[in-house]
Order: C-alpha cells, then structure tokens, then sequence
C-alpha cells in the first residue's frame, strides 16, 4: 500500500526505526537454538582440524616434515610418506584446468550478461547452475571415455608443434599421451567453469547501468564498454571467483582418479601420462591401507585441507569485498 | 502525476530497489468521493532489461556467413593437404579460419574498434555455446552409452513405434497448451481454455508411462550384484538404491535443521557469531569432498566403528550443510522487511514472527534450497568412500555393516577390466544422472512458483 502523503504532498520516506523490545522466554530459546545450529558448523570445521592433525602426527613425525611436503616416495613399509611431488602435480592439474576453463567461464559470464538474448537468459543460467550439479563421478566417466581419445590427439599435435615450450615437450617419443595431467586439467576445467561463471557473473552484474549506458552513448562499442566499464569494476570479483575454481579444482577427487595415472613424482610434461593428486592418493590407497599408512593418507588429507582453506578464505574475501565496494 | 481513483482501480508499486513494478488491486472502500494518489509514471519498459542498440546489419550477416563458409573450405582443404582425419582437427582449423576471416572483413570494412568488437562478440558467442555443446554432448554421451541396460531388447520396429506414440502424445500435449494459452492471452479463455491442457496433459502422461513402463527392464531395478559374476547376465542396482535412500535420508535428516537454523542465526538473529559462522560457512562450501569423508573415517569409522551407512550420511551432511544454508539465506534475504516489521509490531516475539510470518513465506524457496543440497549429495562418490565402503549384498542397516550406493556401485565397476561391469556402471550412471536431473527440475519449479508468489505475480 502506498503511504500517506505528507501535508505538502512529499512522500514520507520509509526508513525503519530501531525496534527496542524485552525479549520474552521463547525468544531466548529460539536464538540460543539457532545460535546452536550456527555454533555446530564453526564445531565441524574445528573438529576437522582438530581430528587431522592428531591422526596425521604420527605418520609426519615418522617421515618428518620436511620429507613429508618435498619427497615423493611412498612407501609405508619404510614409514616413507612424500607428498612433494603430488602436491607438484595437484597444481599442475589445477593449473591446467585454469588455462583452459577461464577464458570460457568468463567468456560465458559476459555472454549471459551482456550478449545473450533477454529470453535465453534464465535457460542459461539454469544450465550453468545444472552443470555445477552433475556428479564428478559421470564428469569423469565421459572423460575417460569419451574425451580421453580426442585429447591425446590434441596432445600429440601439441607434442609435435608446440615443443618449444618445456610444458609440452616429451621425455622419450613413444610415450603414451593418454591419462596425463592436460587430459586431467580439461575434465576438471569443465567442473570449475560454473563456480567461475556465477561469481563472477554476480560481481559483473553489480555494475551501476548507468556507466554501461554512459559508454554506449558516448559511442563506445560494446567490448569498448566491457573493456573500459564492466572488467574494472569486475576486476577483484574475477580474480575472486578465479581463486575459488583454483580451490575447487585442488580438491576435485573422483573425476581425476578415473582419468589419470597415479605417480608420486612431479610431472611437469603434463602431455604423459602419469599424474596424480592428493585426493586421488587417499581414494586409490585408502582401500588396502594398513597401520601407519592410515595415518599418511590423514596426513596427507591435512595438507589439502589446509591448502584449499588458505585459497578458499582468501578467494572469499576478495569476493565480498569487492561486492561490498560495488 | 495525480489521478482520480474510482472505487477499485490499477495502480503500480514500486516493489523493490531494483525497479520491478507490480500490479496490484487496491480496494479503497467506505470513502466518500474519489481520493488522490501520488502514482508513479507506468515504465514504458523493463526498466531490468538494459538498452542494446544492435549494430548487426544484413551485409555483418553475409560477412559472418561468408567467413563461416572460408572456415569450412579452408578447414577441409587442409585436413585433405596435410592427411589428417580427426574431426576435432577439422573444428579447431575451421573455428580459427571464421573468427580471423571476421576480424579481417570488419577491419577492411570499417574500423580498428567495430572489428575488434566483432572478433570479441564472435569469442563470447563461441563461448556460450561451447559450454552448451558440452553440457549437452556429455549428457547425451551418458545416456546412449547406458540406456541399453535399463530396457528390454526388443525388435527396433518396437522402439520406432513407442518413441513414435510418445513423441506424438508430447506433440499434442504441448500444442494444445500453446493454443490454449494464446486464447488465454488474446482475452477469449474460457472454462475449456483452462481445463483442456490439463485434461490432455495428464492424459498424454498415463499415456506415455503404458507405452513406456512396460519395455523398462525391472530386473536392473529389484536385483542386487551379490550372486551375479562378472561374466553373467543380470543383476541389478537393488542394493544401491537402498542406500542412496537411507544415507541421503539422514543427511538430510542432519543438515536441513542445521542449514536452517543457521541461516536463521545469519540473516534473522544476526547475533554475535554471524561474522565468524558466515566465514565458516564459506569455508566449508570449499572443502573438498574427500576431506569430508576423511574427517568421518578420521573421527568415527576408525575410531572402532567401522564402515556404515550412517557414517556416509554424516559425511553427505557435512557437504549438504554450506549449500543449503547458503541458498537459504538468499532465500531469507528476498523476504520483504515489511512483513516482518508488521509481525513485531503486532507485538509478536521474534520467533513468532519467524516461524509463523517468514519461514511459511519462504517456504518454496526453502524446499528449494533443500533439494539442490540432495542433488549434489546424491552423487558424491569420495566421502561414501571413505565411509560407506561400498557391498554387493543388499543390506537394509544403514548402521551397521558396510552398504552400497548409487555412486560406489558406479565406482567398484569401473574397476574392473570386463565389458559387462562397466556396461552396468553405464546404466547406473543414467539412473543417476536422471535423478539429478529430475531433483534439479523439481528444486526449480518450486523455487519459481515460490518466487511468483511472493512478488505476487
């Protein structure tokens, strides 16, 4: 209902007033219910910590910590744990799946927002948000299956054309190009497209119109005005939204297992085979884990912990800040 | 602007901030005369849907459909030069071809900055439907792939004609609806209008389950793989089913209430803990999967406990928990701040203007926000892992004993080196699929509904 108008016809402004008010019994349990509820989430995180470095102890103090995080043997019957080089190849995947996936996650962002007519939209948006739900495990499945063949043929072309670059250059010439980290990095690049996507779709959306439609009536063309208006303004929430598909991608398990090979050395030709990822050591080995090694995999699933924590806060905290600022 | 309103008249609201104008009946009644209003101007259009002049004229369109063509020839005639047969080849050397051909044609054309706006449109559009091809190949990928397990063999003239009455039935279906609805629109609806697609559509959908029901190979969905070899015939996802029931039951049993609540805590009470909760939260939507089952196996399982059913549904909780409340709060964040300062002002306490004012309202989107939090549980493989373990013998305990699931069964067949079993992974992977996709749809329909009834349009 409209208000009343004031006396010399003004509108009053709706602002709410502060509401003081005695808080009965049942409001007292009701926030200390909720309070409960939100004091469980802060417990599970604690408790994760908390519970991995205890389990992880005893199998870092056997290694050592310095071997731990540089080596790369594993072998749990010399109470050998290294995680140096799969750590190495958990970010060349990532790596990977960033190359590949952010120019398409944004170039989708700016599609939906910009480019795409205003009745494909919601689709659209529909469709990155059902990409996001499929299940990693059939993600990996149609990587194994049906994308594994396609790349390698990539791969080789790659091996041949581009070996100026170190990345792509080949150890020996008959090495098998399938169920390697580039192969790898693309599946889970589709994975972390619709994280990328949403953020930084939502931080792009945020742009005062008024700018946009200052640049096209000053005559900019329209990647004029997503160069010089939508990208500044978007510019910390992309980097955010990038850093939260960096996160993703450390973490993605299942659909990597499927498609690579696990070795424990740094790989850095990521066209061979052979790759691996931290995830991917604790899924393969957990089912004949023994004594000690049980305490290794923890260990190991402690320093993903931390390293996706330490992304994750940081990508978040750019990313609210920045919607924040806009 | 002013204007006289009659008894009952239409009058537009400013809603919202961000400009979205509802029309509303407002019955002014037991007021003598006509009363003045301050109504503001209707808008002449969306004001959400920005301006965008189009520069695209017919002689950009024979440009695009020229470099589009030079794509293909160039494509072909160097795949046919240099002997090679990939198709993937052939898409990426005619994709280069047409986007320089683009760039080039605008440049000689125009200038420096509409060719350059060109070459980036064409990206952004190759873009957009790069990652629809994809969503769709992947998706159909999965389907042809495992279809042929979840129905019965029958002579390809069989399958013409039920795909064909189906296909028919939707034809129908949908055409009655579509002319329906523009009688509706055009203002000559009647009682038939209204009635006639529902009446056609249920009956369009009893008609595509007897055509459909009875191909649908039930042993696939009432046997378990506990007796069957890997070289034999037969066997089903009975087991798996069990599972995925009763551990996405009590997850969800475990993190609605939780999600809830603290979304609650975060956007009703605002207490002192929202700061660090909210942090947390977010912590948590980033926490890979694998983690969450770890902590479970860390905590529970091998703390003398042993693998279980339950101990999944804690693991899945865990994961449910950040995107339930997540979504929820943005939920809780669409609510008018009206209905809930007239609910206090009635000299309602606070939980009572928000369990009887603002969770009925929110309701659909709550469902919604719960749906979507099953959807991306119900396919996590790492964390069941971890803590379910996976059997082929169906067992109805989900607390004690190791169980299977959906996605373990997928898992341990993938394992093996045997057509046969990953054919099976195959179909359980449709079934699965499907069951996100049907959670998903459903999540949406709510949520829009629910939306549409809140803004009450």
């Amino acid at each position: 209902m409209p208000e009343a108008p004031a006396p010399d016809g003004v509108p009053i402004e709706d602002v709410p007033r502060p509401i003081v008010q005695s808080r009965t019994f049942g409001d007292r349990v009701f926030r200390s219910i909720s309070a409960g509820a939100a004091a469980t989430c802060l417990l599970i995180m604690f408790t994760t910590g908390v519970f991995l470095t205890w389990k992880a102890f005893p199998a870092i103090s056997a290694t050592g910590p310095v071997e731990f995080l540089t080596g790369d043997t594993w072998q749990p019957d010399d109470e050998a744990f290294g995680v140096g080089g799969l750590l190495i190849n958990t970010i060349m995947i990532a790596l990977t799946a960033l190359v590949v996936g952010v120019p398409v996650a944004l170039g989708l962002a700016l599609f939906i927002n910009e480019y795409s007519p205003a009745k494909l939209r919601p689709l659209l948006t529909g469709g990155v948000d059902l990409l996001a739900a499929i299940p990693s495990l059939i993600f990996g499945m149609w990587g194994l299956y049906a994308l594994s063949e396609p790349l390698s043929g990539v791969a080789e072309w790659m091996a041949s054309h581009l070996n100026a670059i170190p990345l792509f250059r080949l150890t020996e010439p008959d090495v098998s190009l399938t169920r390697s980290t580039f192969i790898a990095g693309f599946v889970v690049a589709i994975m972390i497209t619709p994280v990328i996507t949403s953020v930084s779709r939502d931080v792009m959306a945020q742009v005062p119109r008024v700018q946009c439609e200052g640049a096209l009536g000053l005559g900019g063309s329209r990647w004029g005005m997503i160069r010089d208006v939508v990208l500044p303004f978007g510019k910390s929430g992309i980097v955010g939204s990038i850093l939260l598909g960096f996160g993703r991608a450390l973490g993605e398990t299942i659909a990597v297992v499927l498609v690579i090979d696990l070795v424990f050395q740094p790989n850095l030709n990521i066209l061979e085979q052979g790759s691996g990822s931290i995830s991917a050591l604790i899924a393969t080995k957990f089912g004949e884990a023994q004594g000690l090694e049980i305490n290794g995999l923890i260990a190991a699933g402690l320093a993903l912990f931390i390293m996706t924590l330490i992304v994750n806060l940081i990508a978040r905290a750019i990313v609210n800040r920045s919607k924040l600022t806009g | 602007m002013t204007v006289e309103l009659e008894r009952t008249d239409t009058l537009w609201l400013e809603d919202s901030p961000e400009g979205v104008f509802v029309e509303e009946e407002v019955e002014v009644a037991g007021v003598g005369g006509p009363v003045v209003l301050d109504e503001p101007e209707p808008p002449a259009v969306d004001p959400d849907v920005p301006f965008r002049p189009s520069a695209f004229g017919p002689s950009d369109r024979l440009e695009m459909l020229l470099a589009a063509v030079s794509g293909l020839a160039f494509a072909w005639a160097l795949c046919l030069v240099m002997d090679w047969s990939h198709p993937l080849t052939f898409a990426i050397w005619a994709i280069v071809w047409f986007v320089a051909g683009i760039y080039v044609t605008a440049r000689a054309r125009t200038s420096k900055v509409v060719a350059m706006d060109r070459l980036v449109t064409t990206l952004i559009w190759l873009s957009g439907a790069f990652a629809v091809a994809v969503l769709g190949w992947m998706i159909v990928f999965v389907l042809l792939e495992g279809i042929g397990g979840l129905v019965d063999d029958l002579p390809r003239g069989q399958w013409v004609a039920r795909i064909g009455a189906v296909a028919l039935m939707v034809a129908v279906a949908v055409g009655v609806r579509w002319r329906s609805g523009r009688r509706e629109a055009a203002g000559s609806g009647t009682v038939v209008t209204r009635l006639l697609p529902k009446v056609v559509g249920s009956a369009c959908a009893v008609g595509a389950l007897v055509v459909l029901l009875p191909v649908i190979n039930t042993e696939f969905f009432t046997a378990d793989i506990a007796e069957v070899g890997p070289l034999d015939e037969g066997g089903g996802i009975y087991h798996a089913l069990i599972g995925t029931l009763e551990q996405i039951t009590i997850a969800t049993i475990i993190s609605v209430p939780i999600a809830i609540l603290t979304a609650i805590y975060l956007h009703e009470i605002k207490g002192r803990l929202a700061v660090p909760v909210r942090f947390i939260v977010d912590a948590m939507s980033g926490l890979p999967s694998i983690v969450a089952g770890l902590i479970v196996f860390t905590v529970w399982v091998n703390a003398g406990r042993g693998f279980s059913g339950a101990s999944a549904g804690v693991a899945l909780a865990i994961i449910m928990i950040p995107i339930v409340t997540r979504t929820a709060e943005e939920i809780l964040r669409t609510i008018d701040d009206g209905l809930r300062e007239s609910a206090l002002a009635l000299g309602a306490p606070q939980w009572r203007a928000v369990v009887q004012v603002v969770l009925p309202t929110a309701r659909a989107g709550l469902i919604t926000a719960s749906i979507l939090g099953v959807a991306r549980a119900i396919g996590e493989t790492a964390p069941v892992l971890l803590t379910a373990f996976g059997s082929a013998v169906t067992n109805y305990n989900p607390f004690s004993a190791p169980q299977a699931d959906l996605p373990l069964f997928i898992w341990g067949l993938l394992r093996e080196p045997n057509e046969a079993q990953i054919a099976r992974a195959w179909s359980a992977a449709v079934v699965l699929l499907l069951l996100v996709l049907v959670l998903f749809i459903t999540a949406r329909v709510i949520g829009e509904r629910g939306a549409r009834q809140r803004t009450g349009r």
